[in-house]
């Protein structure tokens, strides 16, 4: 099974580690430093999964989740997900978090900058279009009308597949994307960003939108 | 102790309290036109005296500097109100402490606190839109230590007598008498949380209490949430302390007329809300589930915001509502009917359902 480390325990860390461990998955949660600092969070909020230093949690994961705030990526060190397949969860929209330099580049989606950092990782992006409140209420089982569909964008095909896998297991409609460039239409401002579609209604959304050309 | 027995002993300890915040939203004359900030202000105050006149315990006004929304003193208005009134708690609904200088946010409620002799409270908060970033000269970037640095330095302030602090984002104190002194002890402050275990973490730590901030979604997923603050408490050596719980919402004599009221602005203010954000504008689809038993609205005749209120404190384990009421466009007179259907008949119902 899927081994996941979740890296953040602030508003989307826990949710994320708590619909994982619903799932099956065996899942560890770290922030930035002493596990003790989280331990009765994540037993309140994802009971089941294990409080552990970053490097710790990271070693022995198959996917590794970064649920961090982008303004403390630029600091965020690259070798510690080296090797690893990298879920981005993480949001550039500069009139809420500010404007950031690193990803003012507007050939790339954030998830694009934040792959050419962490060069040595395999980035896949997901999760970043749901709200924290709504990723534990919106699961349905396969097959159900009501299952939402979450957008999973990456270059590389077997990473797709195993995080949108994840995705499925949890609850939500797997749509992979054409690749991280297409994760454009995830981010905020874009067609499907906080709004909950079937899978269906998002791969329409999706292929209407603007945003597709350029991504 | 359990989670849920360590709920119940809380239920018991602590009063229930009703109250009602505002952002102050710019109010609207009867045909739809905004009125000055200047009116909106004298507004808010008439709504404050009214809430006192009907039996609300508390009357919360939140920190904005838009616009649409003008309430950057919110301290000064409820010095106004509180000279107006006799029986009911003022206060911040939330005070943006990480853009604000810990020493004035004391001094200033301390003083409301002297004003109206000794009803005045403080909810502090991280701040969930952050134009007091920019126009007081912080950078978003230091969002989380702001917080941090500063609720440790509220933290000393409130226990009175002279302070030695040193920190990151402010010049050091030391030794420092800081006035005025309060009367009898710390005025009631409490942490406003939107979704953070840290900061329910941090509440704990520090002995504030906490006010859960639910405006979307299910009220129930806030449960852990209540139960994660109480197991710090104990952990830190601390007392059980109050939660609260405050969310929006719009009363009027009927549901319908109600959501009536309420829909085109909600959809309005949120469409504003949701392109600076970056998501989708709410639908009648939405509106229906939030304003629904599992949803985050309390919008409905009296009885039906009364029952909802109930059934939420009872699920998280809290002893205090507070009501967001008011939304941009809605009118100062259709704000006052609320009020006064608030303090008249939602909160008799809801003390009658909870005893
Ligand atoms: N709001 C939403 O609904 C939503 C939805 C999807 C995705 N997102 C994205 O999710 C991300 C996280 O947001 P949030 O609201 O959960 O942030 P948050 O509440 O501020 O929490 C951030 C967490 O990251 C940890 N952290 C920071 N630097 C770290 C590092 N170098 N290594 C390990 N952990 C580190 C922090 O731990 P310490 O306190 O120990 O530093 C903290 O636990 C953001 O990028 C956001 O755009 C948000």
């Amino acid at each position: 099974m899927t081994r996941l480390a979740v890296l953040g325990a602030g508003h989307v860390g826990p949710v994320i580690a708590r619909v994982a461990i619903d799932a099956g998955f065996p899942v560890s949660i770290a922030a930035s430093g002493d596990p003790e600092e989280i331990t009765l969070i994540t037993q309140f909020l994802a009971p089941g999964a294990e409080p552990r230093w970053a490097a710790e949690a990271v070693e022995d994961a198959d996917v590794v989740v970064l649920a961090i705030p982008l303004h403390k990526f630029a600091t965020f060190d690259p070798a510690l997900v080296a090797g690893k397949v990298v879920v981005d969860t993480m949001n550039y929209w500069p009139p809420i978090d500010g404007v950031q330099e690193m990803f003012e580049d507007p050939l790339y989606g954030s998830s694009e900058i934040v792959a050419h950092r962490l060069s040595r990782s395999t980035i896949v992006k997901t999760f970043n279009h749901i709200g924290y409140h709504e990723l534990d209420d919106e699961r349905r089982p396969a097959g159900s009308p009501e299952r939402r569909a979450l957008g999973v964008a990456g270059d590389d095909p077997a990473a797709v597949t195993t995080v949108a896998d994840v995705i499925e297991r949890i609850g939500y409609d797997a749509v992979p994307l054409e690749g991280l460039g297409a994760g454009r239409l995830l981010e905020p401002g874009g067609p499907v960003f906080g709004v909950s579609l079937s899978r269906p209604e998002f791969e329409h959304a999706v292929a209407r939108s603007p945003l597709r050309e350029k991504a | 102790m359990s989670a849920a027995s360590s709920d119940a002993a809380r239920e018991d300890r602590f009063p229930l309290v009703l109250g009602l915040d505002t952002f102050g939203d710019v109010t609207y004359d009867e045909d739809g036109r905004p009125l000055s900030h200047a009116q909106t202000i004298r507004d808010v105050v008439e709504e404050g005296v009214l809430a006192d006149q009907v039996g609300v315990d508390y009357f919360g006004i939140g920190e904005h500097h838009t616009d649409d929304i003008p309430m950057s003193a919110a301290d000064v208005v409820l010095g106004a109100i509180a000279a107006r009134t006799t029986r009911i708690r003022v206060g911040s609904a939330v005070t943006v402490l990480s853009s604000d200088d810990p020493v004035r946010v004391f001094q200033r409620y301390s003083t409301l606190n002297a004003v109206s002799g000794g009803r005045a409270e403080v909810i502090l908060g991280r701040g969930s839109s952050i134009d007091s970033f920019p126009l007081f000269g912080y950078d978003l970037a230091d969002y989380e230590d702001l917080f941090e640095d500063k609720t440790g330095l509220f933290a000393e302030l409130l226990k009175g007598g002279p302070v030695t602090w040193q920190g990151k984002t402010r010049p050091a104190l030391h030794d420092q008498d800081v006035v005025p002194h309060t009367e009898s002890g710390p005025f009631p402050a409490w942490i406003g949380v939107g979704g953070s275990p840290q900061s329910v973490v941090r509440a704990a730590h520090y002995g504030f209490s906490l006010m859960l901030a639910i405006i979307g979604g299910s009220p129930a997923r806030f449960a852990p949430f209540s139960q994660l603050f109480q197991q710090a408490l104990e952990r830190f050596g601390r007392a059980p302390l109050p939660v609260g719980v405050h969310s929006p919402g719009h009363v009027a004599a009927t549901d319908e007329k109600a959501r009536e009221e309420f829909w085109p602005h909600y959809l309005e203010v949120i469409r504003r809300v949701s392109k600076t954000r970056g998501f989708a504008a709410p639908t009648k689809e939405s509106f229906t589930y939030e304003t629904g038993p599992q949803g985050a609205l309390y919008v409905g005749s009296p009885e039906t915001v009364a029952k909802k209120i109930a059934a939420n404190l009872t699920s998280l384990g809290a002893n205090r509502f507070d009501l967001k009421y008011g939304m941009g466009g809605l009118s100062h007179e259709v704000l006052m009917t609320n009020i006064e259907l608030y303090g008249t008949q939602v909160i008799p119902r809801v003390r009658e359902l909870l005893t």
